[in-house]
Formats: C-alpha cells, sequence, structure tokens
C-alpha cells in the first residue's frame, strides 16, 4: 500500500506528519512512503532527506492524494482536502470529530475509513500512539519558553555582584502531561514552581517533580474518566477560586492546562485576580481552544492587560515543529505497526481492537463516533510520567542511596584496613601467599559468575556443588598420614565429598541434556 | 613427584574455571560441565600420587561415594532438584568438619610425636604435598610446645573456622533439605529471643576459639574445639529453621556459598591452593546467586537471614479479600477458544505448576498453538521456583525450547502487546501491589506485569493467598479470569478443548 504525507496547508502549521526516520520504519512495515514536495521544510526536513529514507516525493499534492491508500497529516482535513482524497482509502490524522462534523460526514460519504489521532483511547497499552500526550508535553514546555520570552526577569534566583535576584515563582494549574511538562521546564529554569489539581492521585508526580503541590482544606478527588479531571462541586470551585486569587498576588507566571473533556474550560483566572497580579507578570493560557482558564484571554492572541500579558496561543506544538513532527510521526508508526501485522504492507482495520475502534471516526461508509464504552481493562493508567519526573525521581533515590553506600564503604574500608593491619603483624610469608591466592579466586569468580545466563542458575549451582567435593583431596591427604583414628574421619570425608563430585556432575550433565533449542 | 601433584592441579584449577564460564551459555554448557569433570578427575588422580598408605580405605570410600552419588544423581526428580542440591551442601559442609577434626588429631599428633625422630618419615610425606613450613619449622624446635609462634595461631584459627563453617553449612543444609522436602515444616521457628540466642552461641564459640588459640597450657585438648563444633551445628540448624519456605532459594544459594568458603578453609588448613581457589570460586557463586535472589525479593540479605518471612498473618495484608471486588471465572473451554484468536501468548510459570506436573500439557498447548501462528513464550521471574533457575530446567524437561523461556527484564515490556498471559500456580510474582500499592509487605519487589497485557487467566487452586500471606489484587482486575482447579487438570483440559 502506498502512504501519502501530505503537506499542511494551514499557513500557521509547521509540523509535518511524517519524518525521515519515522519513513524509514514505515518502508521496514512493507509500506511504500511518498511525500508531497516541501512538506517537511518548516519542520527542518528537507526533500532530500526524506528521498535518502526512500521516499518517493511528488510535486502535484492532487496527484499525490489520488494515489495514496493511506493519507497522513497533522492538522484536520479541510472540506477541500477531503474531496481530494480518494475514496475508500485510509486517512489518518487529528480530526476532532465534536468540532468538523462537515468533514466527517463528506469523510463517510466518500467511504474514507478515518482514524483519528485525537481520539486514540487513553489505556496504557495505547499511550505510545497517544498523539495528545506527545503534544501535551511538548505545549507544557513552550509554554514556559513563551512566558520566560515575555517575562522581564530571570527565572532563577541569583546572587550578583550587583544585587540579589529573587527566582520567578510560576503557578501551574492542572497537572496532566502538559502541567508536568511545564512544571519540569520551568523548575530546570530555576524557578520556584507551585502546582495545583483537582485530582489528589498527581500529588506524587508533581512531588517528584520539585514543585510544591497547593491543596485545599477540602475532601472531593477530581478523579473522572480515562485520566481526566471532572467538573467540582460548587463549594470546592469557591474554595478553588480563592487558592487561585491569594496565589495571583503572589507569583510572577500562571501556566493554567485545566480541561473537561466535552466542556469550555473552566473560567479559573477572573479579570480581579489579573489585575491584582504584579506588573510585567504572565499568564500562558494552554485552554485557549477551549475558551481559556482566564476570562481575558483570547485565543491565537497575545493580550496585555493591567500590565500583565495574557498569552492564548493555541499552536504550541507547532512553533516546536521538528520536536513536534518527530513525536507525531513516531505515534503514527506505532499506531500503523500495530495495524500491520505481518509488516507486508498491508493495513489491517481490526474493529475489536480497542485502540483501533476508538480511534475509528469512519468506516466503511458509516459514522463510527463515539465508539461504544470500551471496558477499561486496566485501572485508570497513570499519566505517562515526563522525562523529567523520571530524572527527578532518579535523582532523589540516587541521592539517598549515595549516602548510604558512602557510610558502607568507609566501614569496610576501614574494617579491611584493620584486618590486614592484622594480618600483616601476625601472618606469616605463606599464609600471606595464600591469601593473594583466595582473594583472586573470589574476584575471578565473581566475574564469571555475574556472566552465567540466569537460565542456567540450577546446573551453576550443582555444578560448583560438584567442583567443592574437591575437598575431597583434603580427604585424600590426610588418610595418607596414617591408619589412625584421624585416617577413619578422612577417609568418611572422602566418601561424602565423592558423593558430591559425582552426583553434582551427573546430574548436571543430566540436567544441561534436557535444554534444546527450538527447531 | 609432589611438583606433579602440584602443575596437575594447576591444570584442575584452570578448568574449573573454565567450567564456570561454560556456564554462560547454552551453546557452551555441556563443555563446561565436561570440563569440570576432567578438573576433578585430575585433581582426584594428583592426589593419589601423594597417597601412601590407607589405599583400600580410600579406595573403598571413593567407590561407595561414588555408587551413592552416581545413585541420587541418576534417580533424582527435576521437581526435587532443590532438595538434592541442599543435601549436596550438607557433604561439603560434613565432609570440611571431617577433615578438621582428621587435620586436628593429626597435628596434634606430630605434637606428641615429635619427640620421637621415627615418625619422622609419614611427616616428610605430608611437607611435601602440604607444603607446610609449619612443621619443618617444628621438626626443628627444640622447645616444641613452648616455641609455638603466631603462624602456628593462624593454623588453628583455620582449622576452627573451617570446623565452625562446615558445621553451620551441614546442619543448616541438613535443614534445609527437610524444609524443602516437606519433613519440616516450612513455617518459620520463631523462638523468643533468637537473636539473643543466636548472639549468645557465636561469642560462646568466639569465645571458645580463644581457649582453643591458647590451649598449649592445656596440652592441645580437644574439648572446646568439639563443643564448638556442637554449637556451630545447633547454630546452622537454628538459622534456617527460622527461615521461612518463601525464602528457600536464598537459603539454598546461601549454603552454596557457605559450602564453598568451607572448602576455602579447608584449602588453608592443608596449605593448598586448589582447594582455596574452589573454594572462592564456589563461595562467590552462592553469594552472586544469594544477591541476586535477595534483588529480586526486594529485601536485603540480612533481613532474609534474620528470617521470619513469611508466616500466616505474620505480615498483614492491607486488605482482606472479603472487600474486594468479585473475581471473574472462566472454564477451560472458553481458555481454549480465547487461545485460539491470540497471536501473542506469554505464560508465567510458578512453582505451583511443577508441582501440578502441569509443565507437560502446558507444552503440548505450545505446540498446537505454534502450528495455529500463534507465539507462545515463558517469562521468568527469578524467584520463580525453590532454586535460581529451576523453573528452566522444569520445562527444559518439558522438552520446551530455552530460546521460548525469556527472564523477567528480557519480557516484562511486552506485556502490553500481549493477547493472553497465563499464570500458572504463580501469585506474588505477578502481584500489582508490588508496584502502586506502598503499603503491600511486597512493594518495591519487581514483579512481571501480567496485567498490562490485555487477558490475564490465572490457573489457581484456591482463591487463598500466596506464599507471603499476601492477597493479590491482580485476581479482582476486570481483564484477569481465574481458572480454579488442579492446574495439570486445567490445562489437560484446555489441550482436549484446542
Amino acid at each position: 500500500m502506498i502512504i501519502g504525507v501530505l503537506k499542511e496547508i494551514g499557513r500557521a502549521e509547521a509540523r509535518v506528519a511524517a519524518t525521515p526516520s519515522s519513513v524509514e520504519k514505515l518502508i521496514k512495515l512493507g509500506y511504500e512512503v511518498v511525500v508531497e514536495s516541501g512538506c517537511g521544510v518548516r519542520a527542518n526536513f528537507p526533500d532530500a532527506l526524506y528521498q535518502k529514507a526512500g521516499a518517493r516525493i511528488a510535486t502535484n499534492s492532487e496527484l499525490l492524494q489520488a494515489q495514496s491508500d493511506i493519507t497522513i497529516k497533522v492538522e484536520p482535513p479541510t472540506l477541500e482536502e477531503v474531496n481530494g482524497i480518494q475514496e475508500s482509502s485510509v486517512l489518518i490524522s487529528f480530526i476532532w470529530p465534536t468540532k468538523n462534523d462537515e468533514q466527517v460526514s463528506l469523510l463517510r460519504r466518500r467511504n474514507i475509513t478515518t482514524l483519528a489521532m485525537d481520539c486514540v483511547p487513553r489505556i496504557s497499552r495505547a499511550q505510545k500512539l497517544d498523539a495528545l500526550s506527545s503534544m501535551a508535553n511538548i505545549a507544557g514546555y513552550r509554554a514556559i519558553v513563551e512566558a520566560a520570552n515575555e517575562f522581564g526577569s530571570f527565572f532563577t534566583g541569583q546572587i550578583t555582584a550587583a544585587g540579589k535576584v529573587p527566582p520567578a515563582k510560576v503557578l501551574v494549574i492542572g497537572a496532566g502531561v502538559a502541567g508536568l511538562s511545564a512544571i519540569g521546564t520551568a523548575k530546570s529554569l530555576g524557578a520556584i514552581v507551585r502546582a495545583f489539581d483537582t485530582r489528589l492521585a498527581v500529588k506524587d508526580q508533581v512531588k517528584s517533580m520539585g514543585a510544591e503541590f497547593l491543596e485545599l482544606e477540602f475532601e472531593e478527588s477530581g478523579e473522572g474518566e480515562g485520566g481526566y479531571a471532572k467538573t467540582m462541586s460548587d463549594e470546592f470551585i469557591a474554595a478553588e477560586m480563592a487558592l487561585f486569587a491569594d496565589q495571583a498576588k503572589d507569583v510572577d507566571i500562571i501556566v493554567t492546562t485545566a480541561l473537561i473533556p466535552g466542556k469550555p474550560a473552566p473560567k479559573l483566572i477572573t479579570r480581579e485576580m489579573v489585575e491584582s497580579m504584579k506588573p510585567g507578570s504572565v499568564i500562558v493560557d494552554l485552554a485557549a481552544e477551549q475558551g481559556g482558564n482566564c476570562e481575558l484571554t483570547r485565543a491565537d492572541e497575545k493580550v496585555i492587560a493591567y500590565d500583565v500579558s495574557i498569552i492564548g496561543y493555541t499552536d504550541l506544538p507547532s512553533r516546536l515543529p521538528t520536536q513536534a513532527s518527530n513525536l507525531y510521526a513516531n505515534n503514527i508508526v506505532n499506531l500503523l505497526t500495530d495495524m500491520t501485522l505481518e509488516k507486508d504492507g498491508q493495513l489491517l482495520v481490526d474493529v475489536d481492537d480497542v485502540v483501533v475502534r476508538g480511534a475509528l471516526v469512519t468506516h466503511e461508509g458509516e459514522i463510527t463516533y463515539p465508539p461504544p464504552k470500551i471496558e477499561n481493562p486496566s485501572p485508570p493508567p497513570p499519566e505517562p510520567p515526563t522525562k523529567e519526573s523520571a530524572i527527578a525521581a532518579e535523582t532523589a533515590h540516587q541521592a539517598s542511596t549515595n549516602t548510604m553506600h558512602l557510610i558502607w564503604s568507609t566501614i569496610a574500608l576501614i574494617a579491611s584496613g584493620m584486618m590486614l593491619w592484622l594480618i600483616s603483624v601476625y601472618a606469616d610469608s605463606e599464609f600471606i601467599g595464600h591469601l593473594t591466592v583466595f582473594v583472586l579466586a573470589c574476584f575471578v569468580g565473581w566475574q564469571l559468575v555475574w556472566s552465567v545466563t540466569p537460565a542456567l542458575h540450577t546446573p551453576l549451582m550443582s555444578v560448583t556443588n560438584a567442583i567443592s567435593g574437591i575437598i575431597v583431596i583434603g580427604g585424600m591427604i590426610q588418610i595418607a598420614s596414617s591408619f589412625s583414628f584421624s585416617s577413619l574421619l578422612a577417609a568418611f570425608a572422602v566418601l561424602v565429598a565423592t558423593i558430591n563430585v559425582v552426583g553434582g556432575f551427573l546430574v548436571t550433565h543430566r540436567m544441561l541434556g534436557m535444554f534444546r533449542k527450538q527447531d | 613427584m609432589i611438583e606433579t601433584a602440584l602443575v596437575l592441579w594447576l591444570v584442575a584449577a584452570v578448568c574449573f574455571v573454565l567450567s564456570l564460564g561454560g556456564l554462560s551459555r547454552h551453546e557452551t554448557s555441556a563443555n563446561g560441565n565436561l570440563l569440570g569433570i576432567v578438573g576433578m578427575t585430575l585433581a582426584v588422580i594428583a592426589a593419589f600420587l601423594g597417597v601412601k598408605g590407607g589405599l583400600p580405605l580410600l579406595i573403598m570410600a571413593l567407590v561407595v561415594g561414588g555408587i551413592v552419588g552416581a545413585f541420587l544423581a541418576t534417580r533424582v526428580e527435576m521437581t526435587s532438584m532443590p532438595q538434592l542440591v541442599a543435601i549436596l551442601h550438607s557433604f561439603v559442609g560434613l565432609a570440611a568438619v571431617l577433615v578438621g577434626l582428621s587435620v586436628f588429631w593429626d597435628g596434634s599428633g606430630h605434637v606428641h610425636q615429635e619427640a620421637e625422630p621415627v615418625s619422622e618419615v609419614v611427616e616428610s610425606e605430608d611437607n611435601g604435598l602440604m607444603a607446610d613450613p609449619l612443621i619443618d619449622e617444628e621438626d626443628n624446635t627444640e622447645e616444641k610446645i613452648s616455641a609455638w609462634q603466631p603462624h602456628d595461631i593462624i593454623h588453628k584459627i583455620e582449622i576452627f573456622l573451617g570446623i565452625f563453617v562446615g558445621g553451620l553449612t551441614f546442619t543448616g543444609s541438613v535443614i534445609a533439605w527437610g524444609k524443602l522436602d516437606g519433613r519440616v515444616s516450612s513455617k518459620p521457628l520463631m523462638i523468643p529471643g533468637r537473636h539473643l540466642i543466636n548472639l549468645a552461641m557465636l561469642l560462646v564459640a568466639a569465645l571458645l576459639g580463644w581457649v582453643y588459640f591458647s590451649s598449649v597450657a592445656f596440652g592441645g585438648s580437644a574439648w572446646p574445639l568439639l563443643v564448638m563444633l556442637l554449637i556451630s551445628l545447633v547454630f546452622g540448624a537454628h538459622l534456617v529453621m527460622a527461615i521461612g519456605g518463601a525464602d528457600m532459594p536464598v537459603v539454598v544459594s546461601m549454603l552454596n556459598s557457605y559450602s564453598g568458603w568451607a572448602a576455602a578453609a579447608t584449602g588453608f588448613m592443608l596449605s593448598n591452593d586448589l582447594l582455596i581457589i574452589t573454594g572462592a570460586l564456589v563461595g562467590s557463586s552462592g553469594a552472586i546467586l544469594s544477591y541476586i535472589m535477595c534483588h529480586a525479593m526486594n529485601r536485603s540479605f540480612i533481613s532474609v537471614i534474620l528470617g521470619g518471612f513469611g508466616t500466616d498473618g505474620g505480615v498483614a495484608g492491607p486488605a482482606k479479600t472479603g472487600d474486594r471486588k468479585p473475581h471473574t471465572t472462566t472454564t477451560a473451554n472458553e481458555v481454549a477458544s480465547l487461545l485460539k484468536e491470540a497471536k501473542e501468548v506469554i505464560v508465567i510459570p510458578g512453582y505451583g505448576m511443577a508441582v501440578a506436573q502441569a509443565q507437560h500439557p502446558i507444552r503440548e498447548i505450545t505446540e498446537i498453538l505454534k502450528e495455529n501462528g500463534t507465539r507462545t513464550r515463558f517469562a521468568i521471574h527469578p524467584v520463580a521456583g525453590r532454586l535460581p533457575g529451576h523453573m528452566n530446567v522444569l520445562l527444559a524437561e518439558a522438552r520446551l525450547p530455552y530460546d521460548l523461556v525469556l527472564e523477567m527484564d528480557e519480557i516484562n515490556e511486552d506485556f502490553p502487546d500481549t493477547d493472553i498471559v497465563l499464570v500458572i500456580g504463580a501469585n506474588d510474582i505477578v502481584n500489582p501491589g508490588a508496584e502502586d500499592d506502598p503499603t503491600s509487605p511486597i512493594y518495591g519487589m519487581p514483579v512481571l506485569e501480567a496485567w498490562k497485557s490485555r487477558k490475564v487467566v490465572v490457573f489457581k487452586r484456591s482463591m487463598g493467598t500466596g506464599y507471603s500471606g499476601v492477597d493479590n489484587p491482580l485476581f479482582y482486575y476486570e481483564n484477569t479470569d481465574m481458572l480454579l482447579g488442579d492446574a495439570k487438570k486445567s490445562s489437560d483440559e484446555i489441550l482436549r478443548c484446542l
């Protein structure tokens, strides 16, 4: 089958649905890949790189669409684009079916099988193709970069010869993928970061990123379906608003990421709160597309009100086009890998697969959205921890083990020093010779045994068992002395040690004979 | 002659090193074992070169020991491997004790005999093989008793330690064997104040050691040594009695290590480098295996040795079965039809599979699935079974190709892409509580993430708790079905349905 990669026609859109490295992977799956000339230019992927990766370059967009069995792109297609797509073929892109019903019904009429990357169910198995998470991660990062760009001071605190610089204070509302990513980015710039989320479950994740988790004196968890938040009670919202009003006076930067699926974004930052903020403060509203968390947000614009910059850009992922394209392209490759089991370039649409079923918007002339409720096969998946959180947790863990390690190695060092001193005082050179052999043999054994495959640990035990029967020669030496009580003891030692030697080797032989390779 | 023996022993030592090296891969493992046999044969031949008496006795001992060993090795069931390994450890311990005592009486004999030059012939033979300057010096010493030098004390320490380690390895292994074989209750024996008792025994043993080291004044009498031996025997038994059945893999590998140290101590005693090298190899091997086992259970070595884990109710599970959601049960027929549909199957076997002898029908199921185009693999947790690598041997015995059998680290990432996971007679090693429930007693233990697959089928006798007495939330997951009943019968049934 031929996969066609379309150039995005939206003026603001710099992302592309395939990168040279994803093209290589698609070709390995057995597909033929054709990319529209110039599709990756704005994401820094020139045509030549695609060509090198094995893709053909098409200069005529219409021809490309007519040829492709599978069309992949980023943004939802326009009506003209849908009309250009070959009938009965497959389209993979963001669709946002609730907002774009015209396109969806046109896709249905043209009998196109549509897989919406924004409808992939949020279950653990589908994490690797969850494009929303990939994009949210980028948006969270970029939100801080945009804020830093507007903000007139350092993020990090410094003490300079010219005077002390206080660190910036950042409040992140909503600790989803985007929120956590923003927390990590702000933290690594040196800011003091606070975070709020109605879902108490994310508290640990927030803390592991080094941010302070703000809590209300209130018992209610906002854990909704599929890892999203739900609408809270009025009392809760009142308490929440009081907290934000309080924080607004103190912090320099607010990043809001609060979204409730299928509803307009909750208004969390009021005009009064904006007014109470310090001049020069910045608000980045990641919910701008759904109406914004701040009353003054205007989508796709930067508003300055009461000396506070309010950023409502909705194209944050596209402002990091290389990174965004890379992740999005990988999500698509992962989806296609799951749907191309034989790696023969033939796409199989398995409607029983919950992931495919979830993403399927139109199929065989029918609108298949929304999908039937899936039985959640696993507990609500935790938000995929971002790289920063993993690193943060790692460092914290390492710090504590390092201290313990240091204490123990000091003790061990002192103890072995004492031992060696005692030996040097009391032992003769012959003993030290044996000790040398002993210590070296321990090291040899240590190295050897680590290389043993765990599957052979039982044979390893029986072989070591057998060779520890080497004690038999100890017994033999003792017998040699003379026929006496000591000889009898030694003979008995030889007897039991021989059991060991013969038994150990034979049983190992038996075991090893059983292991066989697949024919 | 002596030089020949020494050179042969050098070759034998090299053979042993290469033998362990050979076990690193399946392809070279058989050669590894062969090299071990060659090394041992050379070592024994070399020892014969030095033998000058008691030949009938020696040959008799070798023949009887050989026959008994061969008998044990050919008759043992693979499920009973842990018992065999444990009992073989006890033999090494016993041999170390015997050689130690023999050296002691031999040595004290020297002290008495040295006044008579007649015995010198015997001694010089010893000197050669044992290369022990100690005796040379003794020969030249007029005032032999009063002139004992520090290195005599070292020699005494060697004897003392050899017997001590040997003694505790001996009884410890016998108890471990009893526990594994079901002859001794696998529940930990919790004597009140047992740590104090252990400490007291160690202190008394040390005291006896001091008496023995300065025993010249007492004329080198045997009693401190014998009392110490007694203590070490009780100590070893008590140590293992206090350890629960779930920790037996650690105990067995620990005893493996001890048996090595016992052999090494004997080597020091006899000034024999081959024994020292071999003992050190075995000792470090056992130590590594114990470490791997402890790591896989997320327990510290000390806490395992101190014992007491695995009691019923000793560790309170966070939730009792009653508070839980109901579990879903399934039938063999349903499992069979699921398997027919599946593309990727992973089997997680536990010791329960071996007990039920279900590995053979499971292997046949695997073969049918393979013809269906379904890939079936096996995931082995490091502590599955009662011995490191035990599951691998059991599966190999069922003629399952070893390249289908993967370690935890190799396969854990593949669960999300797996259609069906069959958990057979395993429990704690698939407990999700170890990852997400900080109140679970096994929290932090690395586990096989079976729940991430599309469907989990658990073969289990009843809804009871696992070896560690911890409830397993996996059983109540929505994607988990329970197939209750004997694992062998269930798998036979599935096989029929396929």
